[in-house]
């Protein structure tokens, strides 16, 4: 334990040794750990496929945005913004869910969907007649995050030491990560994780034990939703810059490939899966990229396409051969293997 | 606000005219969807990507042909680069059915679902690698005859859209509602237990259901591509999600419904990005063209899961 | 004599155009075992869907304790008191004998999100409740020594038990049992209505379908017979044994 925490505290520098770059890219893979972890808890925990979970990354990322940055030159402090944007994208979630989650599963998975699209939509568009999101060009100089007299936005020294921005905001998505963790472990082993393991087996059989299957869903879909605003939020401060771009179809469907490598319901697995994922597409940037120049001269292959060619294909092979994941929850296990001979 | 004077009466008619012709389109790709949802309940979300591999292969042929300078007249080359996108479009998605989705028959609905997006994103990042990143733009080589009606103008392209489009749909209910083929898809559609009793080969029947379906993607990505004049790799995402809102409004599963959703989907979206400007006093313009198809989706889940034709989907105890 | 536990009146369900019950009205009392028995299709099951909220009756009300159900979901009606089993034996075929009932739980307990996330004192002793009261019910019924098998590793008469105990959590005054000596050999029936007596004897209330007369008669103080959604016979089980009516639809019979 001590020693995990000693390594966590020493990587940044390690990595800053490497590349600043490096550091920016393990803070992005942390992101995407908070915002799998988010979308375990309705995918995994409660079994209710979300194709447009990052919109409420979005909304997060732009409450952040309108209310800390020049674009109106508003600039509240972090620790008001980011439970808001949480606040914000799980109302946002709450309004989806309601009228939505009585559908069964697949047409779900389409209408956040186009609600995904529908907010992306929006973002692009709102510029005009008033100017709220500046559409296509997003907003930039977003304030960093700041406590007290520490912005995390700037380089510092101490002890001699020398704190990048990155770093601090490492430390920052590390400690963030904990809690998140934590939270997720607790309720998984909870009463309420219980009936979201319920619904997910059998939703009859769940309202015969007096769940309200309506309500669990719905707070599964919105504590999702929040967690999804928290990193947003983290994300528009980290950048200091966002745009729709940011937020398109894809970037969905990398979190779920990411939950459903790491195995849907297990917290450890999504969290691997998230790394995973994160890492070896910047892995393969760095060295299929100039392999390909020195075997054939030229690159044949972007990286980018080798990249989204990963997930596609993360998709279709786990599916195929362990459709619970690379590090299965139990009980998911069960579940996914399950049914071939009953049907 | 709206005045229904004369030039509103043809600006009415003008979208109601480019509604057809995109309702045309959404409706041919809807019966994918929907003829493979009803047969073995899947939302099949690599279709759009089939639309997409119809669209950039008759590109290639039409550039090819015109590069050729063959000489053949334009409707040629246009119907010869539908002979090519056909097949190829068929052969993916039989390669689709055959690899990625029959080992999961039988499987919890999620899993076939979430290859099916797998799948999706690899035909895309596929179709990139050999069509490249940038739009494409399709040689002009349908002189674009003008007439005119009632104020409002119809091209001949459009003409021809609707044309093969009410072909095709005909084609379609003859095949489905006439031949052995189509008795023994509705037979699987209705009961595939039973229908395998009855000595119907059901992964047969499943992978025509795949082929029909590709050869009207295929058809209507030579038309959006000849349409629109253009064709890029992520075309088909979009308009396969608007397809599917279409046979969702129309009543998934049911073939006339996908038809129909087609349509209205393409008017309401014609008809909504032509007036939503003076409705919301321009608030909101014609760039939210695209937002009106995922909320007609969500009002229909919402309010009549069962769709104009269809029957219900909503969770069933 | 006391007002019954629960009351229905004239309740009447169509599916489409077939009329699965019609008019049909009974009334249960409080601490005795009744028994609704008739040929398949009578709508029985539906019977139950609509005691226990998993449908809605066409016309005519059902009352439990003197309150009207009628508008209440399934999970509310489990909350006042109604638990029920199903026919084709719905557990969580993936989790243990012990988190089943520990499911079964979830309506008499309340720890939030919060107090899971702060995992208060509270919680803390609620969960350690929760745990032992499932233990406890699975004692209960016989099953103690299966809690950590999966349920669907269970034996088919095991699964039958612990669907009971999973109703039983749930502290119901009536409890809705759908064939549950279903498949069980002679002597597992014998058990189960030893179990049956003992669960009646500790305050609950018996609702239940069943084909094997041999234990319907045996068990149950009354008996409600239906056939083709009416109610054709209702009595102990002697006098609904020798009623012609139920012979006659029994044995296909006309009625004469």
């Amino acid at each position: 334990m001590a020693l995990i925490a000693v390594a966590l505290a020493v990587l940044p520098f390690a990595l800053a040794a490497v590349g600043t770059t490096w550091v920016r890219i393990t803070n992005l893979a942390i992101l995407f750990i908070l915002l799998s972890l988010g979308l375990n808890i309705v995918v995994g925990f409660a079994g209710l496929l979300d194709l447009g979970y990052i919109a409420f990354y979005a909304v997060g990322a732009y409450v952040y945005a309108l209310l800390a940055s020049p674009q109106f030159d508003i600039h509240w402090p972090f620790w008001a913004v980011v439970p808001l944007g949480a606040l914000v994208a799980c109302i946002f979630g709450v309004l989806l869910g309601a009228p939505t989650l009585k559908l069964r599963g697949d047409y779900l998975a389409i209408v956040t969907l186009g609600f995904g699209e529908i907010v992306r939509i929006f973002l692009n568009n709102l510029s005009q007649p008033v100017n709220i999101t500046n559409g296509p060009q997003g907003i930039s100089r977003i304030d960093p995050i700041r406590i007290g007299n520490l912005s995390l936005g700037s380089t510092d020294t101490l002890a001699g030491l020398t704190f990048s921005g990155p770093i601090k905001y490492y430390y920052l998505l590390i400690v963030v990560l904990l809690l998140v963790l934590i939270v997720n472990v607790r309720l998984q082993h909870s009463r309420i994780g219980r009936a979201w393991e319920a619904i997910r087996e059998d939703e009859t059989a769940a309202r015969a034990m007096g769940i309200d299957t309506m309500r669990m869903k719905l707070l599964a879909f919105a504590m999702g939703a929040s967690f999804g605003g928290i990193a947003g939020s983290i994300f528009s401060a980290m950048q200091g810059f966002i745009s729709p771009e940011s937020f398109v179809l894809v970037e969905s469907i990398m979190v779920l490939s990411m939950v459903v490598l790491g195995g849907m319901g297990n917290i450890w697995g999504v969290a691997a899966g998230a790394l995973l994922l994160s890492f070896v597409p910047e892995l393969l940037r760095y060295t299929v990229g100039p392999m390909q120049q020195a075997l054939f001269g030229r690159s044949i292959i972007e990286p980018e396409v080798i990249r989204m060619l990963l997930f596609g294909l993360a998709l279709v092979v786990m599916m195929m051969y362990r459709p619970a994941g690379l590090f299965p929850s139990a009980v998911r296990r069960r579940e996914l293997t399950r049914r071939t001979q009953a049907q | 606000m709206v005045f229904f004077g004369a030039a509103c009466v043809e600006t009415f008619i003008q979208q109601l005219i480019n509604g057809l012709t995109l309702g045309a389109v959404y409706a041919m790709v809807a019966l994918g969807y929907t003829m493979v949802y009803g047969i073995i309940q899947l939302i099949n979300f690599a279709h759009g990507e089939v639309v997409m591999i119809g669209a950039m292969v008759s590109f290639s042929v039409i550039g090819a042909l015109v590069a050729a300078h063959t000489g053949l007249p334009a409707w040629a080359i246009v119907f010869a680069a539908a002979a090519a996108a056909i097949p190829v479009c068929m052969a993916v998605s039989y390669l689709t059915e055959r690899i990625a989705y029959r080992p999961l028959r039988g499987a919890p609905r999620l899993a076939p679902l979430i290859t099916a997006i797998g799948i999706s994103i690899i035909l895309q990042q596929i179709g990139l690698m050999i069509w490249s990143r940038n739009p494409l733009a399709f040689p002009q080589i349908l002189d674009n005859r003008v007439f005119h009606v009632a104020g409002a103008t119809v091209t001949s392209v459009q003409l021809a859209i609707w044309i093969v489009s009410i072909l095709m749909m005909t084609g379609l209910a003859a095949m489905v509602y006439r031949t052995r083929l189509g008795i023994a898809m509705r037979a699987t559609s209705q009961n595939p237990q039973v229908a395998g009793l009855m000595g119907i080969d059901i992964d047969r029947i499943i992978a025509a259901t795949f082929i029909i379906g590709a050869a009207l993607a295929a058809i209507a990505g030579v038309m959006v591509g000849t349409y629109y004049g253009i064709a890029h790799y992520t075309m088909g995402s979009l308009l396969g999600l608007k397809a599917f809102c279409a046979a969702v409004l129309g009543g998934i599963g049911n073939i006339p419904g996908a038809m129909l959703g087609g349509i209205v989907l393409g008017v309401v979206e014609a008809l909504g990005a032509g007036y939503i400007g003076d409705l919301t006093n321009n608030w909101f313009g014609s760039n939210y063209q695209d937002v009106f198809a995922f909320i007609v989706l969500i009002l229909v889940l919402v309010f009549r899961p069962s769709g104009l034709l269809g029957e219900r989907v909503a969770d069933r105890v | 004599m006391s007002a019954p536990l629960l009351q229905a009146e004239n309740v009447g369900k169509y599916f489409g155009g077939v009329q699965a019950l019609l008019g049909v009205s009974f009334a249960i009392r409080a601490d005795e075992i009744y028994g609704l028995i008739g040929p398949n299709g009578a709508g029985k099951t539906t019977l139950f869907n609509l005691i226990t909220g998993f449908a809605a009756p066409d016309s005519g009300r059902v009352s439990f304790e003197g309150r009207p159900l009628a508008g209440l979901k399934p999970d509310a009606i489990a909350k006042l008191g109604i638990a029920r089993t199903f026919q084709n034996i719905r557990l969580f075929a993936n989790l243990s004998a012990l988190e089943n009932v520990m499911i079964g739980r979830h309506a008499r307990t309340r720890a939030g999100v919060a107090a899971a996330v702060l995992r208060t004192r509270a919680q803390r002793a609620e969960e350690a409740a929760i745990e032992a009261r499932a233990a406890e019910l699975l004692d209960y019924v016989g099953i103690a020594a299966r809690a950590d098998a999966l349920a669907r590793n269970l034996s088919y008469g095991d699964q039958r038990r612990l669907e009971i105990a999973r109703a039983l959590a749930t502290e119901p005054r009536l409890l809705a049992l759908d064939e549950p000596a279903a498949g069980m050999n002679a002597t597992e029936t014998q058990a189960l209505a030893g179990l049956l007596r003992r669960v009646r004897s500790d305050g609950v209330t018996l609702v239940l379908i069943e084909h094997d007369m041999h234990l319907v008669m045996g068990l149950c103080d009354r008996v409600l017979v239906l056939d083709f959604g009416r109610r054709i016979a209702e009595g102990t089980p002697r006098e609904v044994q020798h009623d012609p009516a139920v012979a006659a639809a029994y044995l296909g019979a006309p009625a004469a």
